[in-house]
């Protein structure tokens, strides 16, 4: 009898049930788009993160370069200089000058790596060199001409390197990218000359897998070429981190034993901080970073778009819901009203109050679903829109702090792939429904039904039988 | 059945009292067919309110099988209700969106009768009312003596021991008025039931084994005649 009397019940007033329902379809389908839209940009800011950060590291760890460190620039070529100035070289001498050279940060120690590893909350710990290999070509002009002629005269090719520690890739930039063709880097390739290329890199100067690469002055065979995740800045090339000290040099100095970055895995989430403490406790002076300081370092519409899906969005959906489940409950009190006889009848029959407060509910708890899966419908519709309309979002890197990665304070540890410069990269926006975001729409449409039943229920079961048998209609 | 004692009703209209019923003593034995006329608002249906349990008296008692009703909490009013009194409206009140039978199964649903047993009791109920042929028609779809033939059915599906009416025929035309007095009548001879109906009309009322006349809150009931259900 319940489920016929709902049935018929929602059939007679099935104009007043649509109308609530698409109330709260509306609600609920702008809470699911809000929701994956949140989801959506979450994955775009993750996406960007990660490709600076490597999937897994939760802290980075840098030293501030030197104050006065110059930006790349082959310190070879500082030599050269000074020596046709001396005279050492004469005017129309060719010259070809290949640094690998460590800029960017500080240099820590070996044993750095080894003293973070064995804090009580990190999990793992992985060195790294980031550093830039720097080419200047060109021949050496008269010195009668000036010094802008002389500049001028020359020609620089740079591309970034990292020293990767072939026996731990978990961590650290190599961490999220994708072997697209060849091998990988394994421990065994520790003192080998091979490098792996990222793909951009590879396609731009057409180089392939087995082909070999110049770094610092040294042939490297490519094994491999890597694909780092979408909106990324990789480094270009990725060599075993032994040969990375051997080769590099932070001015005249050699980069033996020696590290610029040091990637940390904390046991857990909820560690993360002490694990930045405890660092930052036995490695004084260094730049502990972690994903949240690089999410503030990231600016553009990716964040903008974060805010308006945080704060207007959420909150344009809990106006909706509130208003949503206003209209159903005094449509519902409105219905109970005009069914008060009904009601007082069923009294007459012997009915409990508590059954027809339940049949209230029922009927309400059922529009109320049948809003819900509406509003899943609408809320599909709204991510698919979003999947196809939305334009890429930008993502600006290091602009708020990109004095401050050279000038040696700020988050410069987690910006180590941007190469000392604000970089803006493009993501696409996708908007996945969750199963998550279902499962509210159905607590909500839930919610709602109880809600806008309740106040009819809380009517129906105060109606006294002979008042409500004596109600005109 | 029913022992009233000193049963007044008093409604407040903002500040003012209305005295509905005032100092009413009355006894309908078991198997009574009791009339009660009377111009309107003087107290018929707030009496019949009382009768069935459907509101409580200000002050006196309404003994109903030896138990007050007025002293009850509303849930043991309410199982009264469901087992023991049937009532049938003026203007029908049944549930338009359910159908002939699914509105005389609503009368068992309280009773906790399971969906096969309370379809076998409807269909029999209206078949002893003559619509054994319209089961499945709603309200609607059925003329105002098939309705109130409905609401008779479902008032005595459960098997009550009394049946409160209240203006039975007042929405009927004069030939389906008789069709339902007789009903009522064979239903009354045949069950046994107690039986209070109230109604203007004279045609009705002489029908009854006693008729009362309420007026001004009181009730007076002339001598019995001597009629007996067969």
């Amino acid at each position: 009898m319940f489920f016929i009397y709902l049935r018929r019940e929602l059939r007679r007033r099935m104009r007043q049930a649509i109308l609530i329902a698409l109330g709260l379809a509306l609600g609920i389908g702008l809470v699911i788009t809000v929701t994956a839209a949140s989801a959506g940009v979450k994955n775009s800011q993750a996406t960007v993160l990660h490709s600076l950060y490597g999937v897994g590291t939760d802290v980075t760890v840098t030293r501030p370069a030197p104050r006065g460190t110059s930006p790349a620039t082959a310190f070879g070529f500082k030599q050269e200089i000074r020596a046709v100035r001396s005279g050492q070289i004469a005017a129309g001498t060719k010259i070809n000058i290949n640094d690998l050279a460590n800029s960017q940060y500080g240099t820590l120690s070996a044993g750095s790596v080894a003293t973070v590893a064995r804090q009580h909350d990190v999990k793992a710990a992985v060195g790294a060199l980031t550093l830039t290999d720097v080419t200047v070509t060109g021949t050496v002009p008269a010195l009668s001409s000036g010094s802008g002629s002389f500049s001028s005269s020359f020609s620089t090719t740079s591309f970034t390197v990292e020293g990767v520690d072939t026996a731990d890739t978990s961590l650290g930039s190599l961490s999220s990218a994708r072997l697209t063709s060849g091998h990988g880097l394994t421990a065994a390739d520790a003192d080998s000359d091979v490098a792996l290329l990222d793909s951009g890199y590879a396609s731009q100067n057409k180089l392939t897998t087995g082909a070999t690469i110049d770094v610092g002055g040294t042939n490297f065979t490519v094994a491999g070429i890597v694909a780092a995740p979408q909106g990324g800045s990789p480094p270009d090339v990725y060599i075993p981190l032994a040969k990375a000290q051997a080769i590099g040099k932070t001015g005249s100095a050699s980069l033996k034993n020696e590290v610029n970055t040091i990637d940390v895995a904390a046991t857990s989430a909820a560690n993360i901080a002490t694990v930045q403490a405890e660092i930052a406790r036995v490695l004084p002076g260094t730049t502990v970073t972690d994903q949240d300081d690089l999410a503030n370092e990231v600016t553009g519409s990716v964040t903008s778009t974060a805010s308006l899906a945080n704060d207007l969005g959420k909150w344009l959906s809990v106006l909706v819901l509130i208003a949503a489940f206003a209209v159903a409950s005094l449509l519902t009190m409105a219905a109970v009203a005009r069914r008060v006889r009904e009601f007082g009848t069923l009294k007459a029959l012997g009915w409990r109050s508590s059954r027809i407060v339940a049949q209230v509910l029922g009927e309400s708890v059922a529009i109320g679903l049948l809003g819900g899966a509406a509003g899943i419908g609408l809320g599909y519709l709204g991510a698919t829109l979003i999947d196809k309309l939305a334009p890429k979002l930008s993502a600006t890197i290091g602009a708020v702090n990109s004095a401050s990665v050279s000038g040696g304070s700020g988050a410069g540890g987690a910006l180590k792939a941007l190469a000392g410069s604000p970089h803006t990269v493009s993501v696409s926006l996708t908007a996945p429904v969750t199963l998550t975001a279902i499962l509210l729409a159905v607590v909500l449409a839930v919610a709602g039904g109880l809600v806008a039943g309740s106040f009819g229920g809380w009517r129906a079961a105060r109606l006294r039988p002979a008042a409500a048998l004596a109600r005109v209609e | 059945m029913y022992k009233l004692s000193s049963v007044a009703k008093t409604y407040w209209k903002g500040r003012t009292a209305v005295a509905a019923i005032q100092g009413l003593d009355l006894v309908i034995e078991d198997g009574e067919w009791l009339a009660i006329q009377g111009p309107t608002g003087h107290g018929k249906s707030t009496l019949l309110n009382i009768l069935g349990g459907l509101d409580r008296p200000t002050s006196g008692t309404v003994e109903f099988g030896g138990t007050d009703l007025g002293r009850l909490r509303e849930a043991a009013v309410t199982r009264v209700r469901a087992r023991s009194i049937g009532f049938i409206f003026q203007t029908f009140n049944l549930i338009p969106t359910l159908s002939a039978a699914e509105n005389v199964e609503a009368a068992l649903v309280p009773l906790g009768f399971r969906p096969a047993g309370r379809r076998a009791r409807a269909e029999e109920a209206l078949a002893a009312v003559g619509l054994g042929d319209r089961l499945r028609h709603l309200p609607s779809e059925l003329s105002g003596g098939q309705q109130q033939r409905v609401a008779i059915a479902r008032a005595l599906v459960k098997e009550p021991k009394v049946l409160l009416a209240d203006e039975p025929t007042g929405n009927l035309d004069e030939g389906t008025r008789d069709d339902i007095i007789d009903l009522l009548d064979n239903l009354w001879r045949s069950s046994g039931l107690t039986m209070v109906l109230i109604t203007h009309d004279s045609a009705v009322a002489e029908r009854a084994q006693r008729v009362g006349q309420m007026r001004n809150g009181k009730l007076t009931i002339a001598q019995p005649r001597l009629r007996e259900p067969s």
